[in-house]
């Protein structure tokens, strides 16, 4: 589902300029209004909302909820969940498309739908399940309070450690491996699918390991996809809201991420201070929408 | 034959293949089986009481009604801004269409706070409030029967017309994004023989070239409709979440988790992943469609 949100993989436009394929006027003027007005009320008016609600109170409120300890421990902890999400979806996202596009086995398709699931599931619902795998209700939980467990000392060593996953920060990154999942494969895979295999079998006749293909042949193809995925996937993983909400246990300084940090403020009537961690999180949308046009733009023109 | 031996030369077959199915069940199967797990472990009439309580089926009530609306009002102004996206230059064009994925990229929890600053009672959209009780006014005068004020809903935020602005808000990028490259490759010609043979120009746009969208739109819809479905962040602040009136689905999975209802949210969950797992099945179905027709 995400190919259709963004996607390298675009044609180029086409011109129309017979009379045929074109429109009068003023059905251009009306129509072009209509767009621009929707894109401006749903679109324009929030995110301009957002900042000036942050710069309400003027610019020392903004800067002081950026001070604030539980500002920057939530600002922390959503870069520590994003330094090991991506990643982890990186690793993943170019096995998957090297075993999808350049080799050919019976179940592809069914895979290539497997990798598609996060995306239809509710944020929610992602949270839920980790809760039920790792929470003290779950499965782990019943490990550690089972009498005879497979293997007593791993038990006696979860309860010395009291390790937890739910309402810690291991259960956040795994709620947001698992939102932030598809994105870069996705990117991946139609673009190493139109590349086709034959430069990789021009290393390997010249006699290139398998790391060498992949590092000096493959890679440098794929280096604007993997960007673009790489762009779309941290910014999923630093705002994402519900799965991590589940999982996190929301306790101040500990467990809050910078949207849950946002929710809470706002949740206490702290509107300046809510609206300016938000401010945060939407100037870092726009770096990724300035980023995302950006590659697009790099893309078409190599490609023209 | 030459791509047999071929297949074989290239290495990490088995390494790549085996770790994305080991990563996959990890991080997806295997933490997804647990839902269905756990309610299989629930009797029937466990189940049944659980996912068609009265506020469970008013809570699909919501989700499913509103989110369909929403994907609705996106598939036409999606069309329309699709439409003059590609077809019709105009300055900053390339500004307004990175702003079509500002939904995408903007987190929900602040896409959230920001609707509801904008349509609260005493915010920002405040001046529509007299101009829409001025509206339901004159309908009253003109068509005094009913109750009209209760009926459009003179709220915005904190009922169920916040819900509406929320889903619709996020459901925006999807149907822009599956017609553009459809209508980019669209062919001139098509256009130019129906005008050749007598075509006016609003019978082209209708016998034409809305058949030959119809595919990516459903699609489209589809996908806009599935992710309103399951999206929590922008609307609990819009919400109000009267229970009964204006709770979503997923709100009211993460109620019964605080409640450590466990095997009630999982049962609910169990029936919005399957109604998830439908429209993916559908969504393919119909991207397949969709190739074919644009193949032919």
């Amino acid at each position: 589902m995400a190919s259709a949100v963004s996607s390298l993989n675009k044609a180029g436009p086409r011109t129309h300029t017979t009379r045929a394929t074109r429109d009068s006027d003023w059905v251009r003027w009306t129509l072009t209004g209509v767009a621009l007005l929707f894109l401006a009320g749903f679109v324009l008016l929030p995110l301009g909302a957002v900042f000036a609600e942050a710069l309400r109170k003027g610019w020392a409120v903004f800067f002081a909820s950026f001070i604030d300890p539980d500002a920057l421990a939530a600002i922390r902890l959503t870069l520590i969940t994003t330094l090991v999400a991506v990643p982890a979806n990186v690793v993943f996202g170019v096995a998957a498309a090297w075993c999808i596009t350049k080799f050919s086995f019976r179940g592809k398709s069914v895979l290539i739908t497997l990798i598609d699931l996060p995306f239809a599931v509710s944020p929610v619902i992602a949270g839920l399940i980790f809760v039920l795998v790792f929470g003290l209700q779950g499965w782990l939980g019943h490990y550690i309070n089972a009498e005879n467990p497979w293997f007593p000392w791993l038990q006696q060593w979860l309860v010395e450690k009291d390790f937890k996953i739910i309402f810690a920060t291991p259960g956040i990154i795994l709620a947001t491996i698992f939102v932030t999942f598809p994105f870069v494969a996705r990117e991946l895979i139609p673009l190493m699918q139109a590349q086709g295999t034959d430069e990789e079998y021009a290393a390997v006749t010249l006699g290139a390991g398998g790391w060498q293909v992949f590092w000096r042949v493959t890679l440098p193809n794929i280096k604007w996809g993997l960007f673009y995925g790489i762009v779309l996937c941290n910014a999923r993983a630093m705002g994402e809201f519900g799965a991590v909400s589940v999982v996190s246990g929301h306790i101040r300084g500990e467990t809050n991420t910078m949207p849950l940090h946002v929710e809470i403020l706002y949740n206490e009537y702290q509107f300046s201070a809510a609206f300016s961690v938000a401010s945060l999180l939407a100037l870092l949308a726009i770096v990724t929408l300035v980023l995302k046009s950006f590659i697009e733009w790099r893309h078409s023109r190599t490609h023209a | 034959m030459s791509t047999r031996t071929a297949r074989t030369i290239l290495p990490g077959f088995g390494l790549s293949l085996g770790f994305t199915v080991f990563y996959l069940s990890l991080i997806v199967l295997i933490p997804l089986s647990a839902a269905f797990i756990k309610t299989s472990a629930m009797s029937w009439s466990e189940f049944t009481d659980a996912v068609a309580s009265p506020r469970v089926l008013a809570s699909y009530r919501v989700s499913f009604g509103i989110s369909f609306l929403a994907a609705a009002v996106n598939a036409f102004f999606g069309l329309i801004v699709a439409w003059v996206l590609v077809r019709y230059p105009f300055p900053g064009k390339r500004v307004v269409d990175a702003l079509v994925d500002l939904p995408f990229a903007l987190p929900t929890a602040v896409a959230g706070i920001a609707l509801t600053a904008i349509y609260a009672r005493n915010g920002w959209a405040g001046f529509l409030e007299p101009l829409w009780a001025g509206g339901v006014g004159r309908l009253e005068q003109w068509i005094p029967w009913g109750n009209w004020a209760e009926w459009l809903g003179l709220k915005i935020a904190f009922d169920r017309p916040g819900i509406f602005i929320a889903l619709t808000f996020i459901g925006l990028p999807f149907v822009v994004r599956t017609l553009q490259p459809v209508l980019e490759e669209m062919e001139p010609e098509l256009e130019e023989a129906s005008a050749t043979l007598g075509a006016t120009r609003w019978q082209t746009i209708r016998r034409v070239i809305l058949p030959e969208l119809a595919p990516a739109l459903i699609t489209g819809f589809a996908m806009a409709f599935a992710r309103a479905l399951g999206e929590y962040g922008s609307v609990v602040f819009i919400a109000g979440n009267m229970p009964m009136h204006s709770e979503i689905t997923p709100l009211l999975i993460i109620t019964k988790l605080e409640q450590y209802d466990y095997q009630g949210a999982t049962a609910i969950a169990v029936v919005m992943l399957i109604a998830s797992f439908v429209l993916l099945l559908l969504i393919n179905l119909l991207q397949k469609w969709s190739r074919r027709h644009h193949k032919i």
